[in-house]
């Protein structure tokens, strides 16, 4: 009970995510997973005047609906913890302001939906809340012109790159309530093993991905067997494939159970996904769609997401630094499932 | 050489090795011919305007190739602000970025992005924001070969 191990979090109430909701934009509309989303925008600029307006529709869409799921206002919520990609959080912070709730701004680049439900589960297991929204957005073009070129740019990008996922997940955490439970939280280190390419996230995340999970199964005492799922948030194929190989150094070669939901979120055949979907919605809308419904629906039991970040800036890489990373692991149970 | 069974690589040097043997490499002969015909395909469609505006326009055959050159930008930014241009870059890599219609992109598509910020501190300071390293080193070495040109010219008549 607590903090067990040496990075991992145990939560004896097991807070509940009474709600969740997804809502993203036109190419994951398209996606194998497009049947698993609360709302699908056909504009990339979901009718707003710019990119950066258009990423906080995507966040305040998808915290309203979720209050609207969890039949609740936010007048009830006792802290929103939030987090994106852009410069200062601004997509976060701004649709706060809608909100008028309790609010911290979270940065984890990508790791930061499960950064966010982490962080919920400690607040509402020790009684420090009694809801809390946990939300994380990104939008493909507000991250194209912030880290790499103009939108429209013809330049050419190589095999290993990814697509930012336009998309925002939320999810209310509870101390009561019907859906999955949060069980456990193992929160990761920065790891840095000298990858400097910004076109190369998937290789600079693996190694993260890979210490927090032998850490939270060091932790925990548990393996690939008490899972039914263990999800990474966005490796994409090439950097999938370099935590498999990692794992099996370290003789835990993982199953078919060990997917990717950068992996996920597209098909081979749609334009231009490289390597698979990245970004801090990718990990949100995935999981909190398609991955929870396989608790909700019964057909898992429990699962483990862990969602990878990538934290660089636009000055580190010009700089020629390398990219440290990180990646915070959640378990989820089916309700009822385990006591 | 693979990385033996239960040796986690755990420097910065054998983690970049791992990744080497387990990274796609780019496709650079299919880049190269993609870039060659498509970058080929734009320069005789300029060939074929320049030929137009000295047949039928008036122009000699050499001052042709400013109205030629403007056409070409014309086009980019078209293309560029129909959103297409940046798929044919994507297939096309230098064919398209290397003729004078990728600095026409560079320009255009920095222009339409930073809109939203502003005319004067957004499009007039951020629009050449990708093309400004071709302004600033083709205008310093025509300067630095200009130079070599005049010193070599003074050398050889004496």
């Amino acid at each position: 009970m607590g903090h067990i191990g040496a990075q991992t979090w145990e939560f004896p109430r097991k807070p509940v995510i009474v709600a969740t909701a997804t809502v993203v934009g036109p190419k994951e509309g398209e996606g194998p997973l497009r049947e698993s989303f609360d709302k699908v925008y056909t504009d990339l600029y979901m009718g707003e005047k710019s990119w950066e307006r258009a990423e906080r529709a995507l966040l305040h869409d998808a915290v309203t609906i979720c209050l609207e799921h969890a039949k609740i206002n936010s007048s009830d919520v006792q802290m929103m913890l939030a987090g994106d990609l852009t410069n200062q959080i601004i997509s976060s912070t701004f649709t706060a302001r809608t909100f008028g709730t309790p609010f911290m701004g979270q940065f984890g680049a990508c790791s930061v939906s499960m950064q966010t439900l982490g962080l919920a589960a400690l607040l509402v297991d020790s009684e420090f809340a009694k809801n809390v929204v946990a939300a994380a957005v990104s939008h493909s073009s507000t991250a194209e012109r912030q880290f790499r070129y103009p939108t429209e740019y013809g330049g050419q990008k190589p095999p290993t790159a990814q697509c930012t996922v336009t998309g925002a997940g939320a999810a209310l955490i509870a101390h009561q309530g019907t859906g999955p439970r949060i069980a456990l939280a193992t929160m990761g280190k920065v790891i840095d093993l000298g990858v400097s390419s910004p076109w190369e996230m998937g290789a600079a995340m693996a190694p993260a991905a890979v210490d927090t999970l032998t850490c939270h199964f060091r932790d925990t005492g548990y393996s690939w067997n008490d899972y039914d799922l263990v999800a990474t948030g966005d490796l994409g194929s090439v950097g999938h494939r370099i935590a498999i190989d990692l794992l099996k150094e370290h003789s835990i070669a993982p199953d078919e159970r060990f997917v990717d939901c950068g992996m996920m979120i597209y098909r081979k055949d749609q334009a231009e996904v490289f390597s698979g979907g990245s970004g801090a919605g990718c990990s949100a809308v995935v999981s909190y769609g398609y991955l929870l419904r396989q608790l909700s629906e019964g057909r898992m039991k429990r699962m483990l997401i862990v969602a990878t970040g990538a934290l660089l800036s636009t000055v580190t890489s010009l700089q020629g630094e390398s990219i440290p990373c990180i990646a915070h692991a959640v378990t989820i149970e089916r309700e009822g499932e385990y006591q | 050489m693979k990385v033996a069974n239960g040796r986690v690589p755990t420097t910065k040097a054998a983690y970049r090795q791992f990744v080497k043997e387990r990274t796609p490499g780019k496709p650079i002969l299919k880049n190269a011919i993609r870039a060659f015909f498509v970058g080929g395909a734009i320069c005789v469609i300029g060939q074929l305007i320049q030929m137009m505006y000295a047949k039928y326009l008036g122009f000699d055959a050499k001052s042709a190739a400013n109205p030629t050159v403007a056409t070409l930008i014309f086009l980019s930014a078209v293309l560029t602000g129909l959103g297409v241009y940046d798929r044919m870059g994507q297939w096309a890599g230098a064919g398209t970025a290397v003729p004078v219609t990728g600095f026409a992109n560079s320009v255009a598509s920095a222009a339409i992005e930073h809109r939203s910020e502003g005319y004067v501190l957004g499009v007039g300071t951020k629009m050449f924001k990708v093309a400004g390293p071709v302004i600033v080193y083709g205008v310093v070495s025509a300067f630095v070969v200009a130079i070599i040109r005049l010193l070599f010219d003074r050398l050889l008549q004496h």
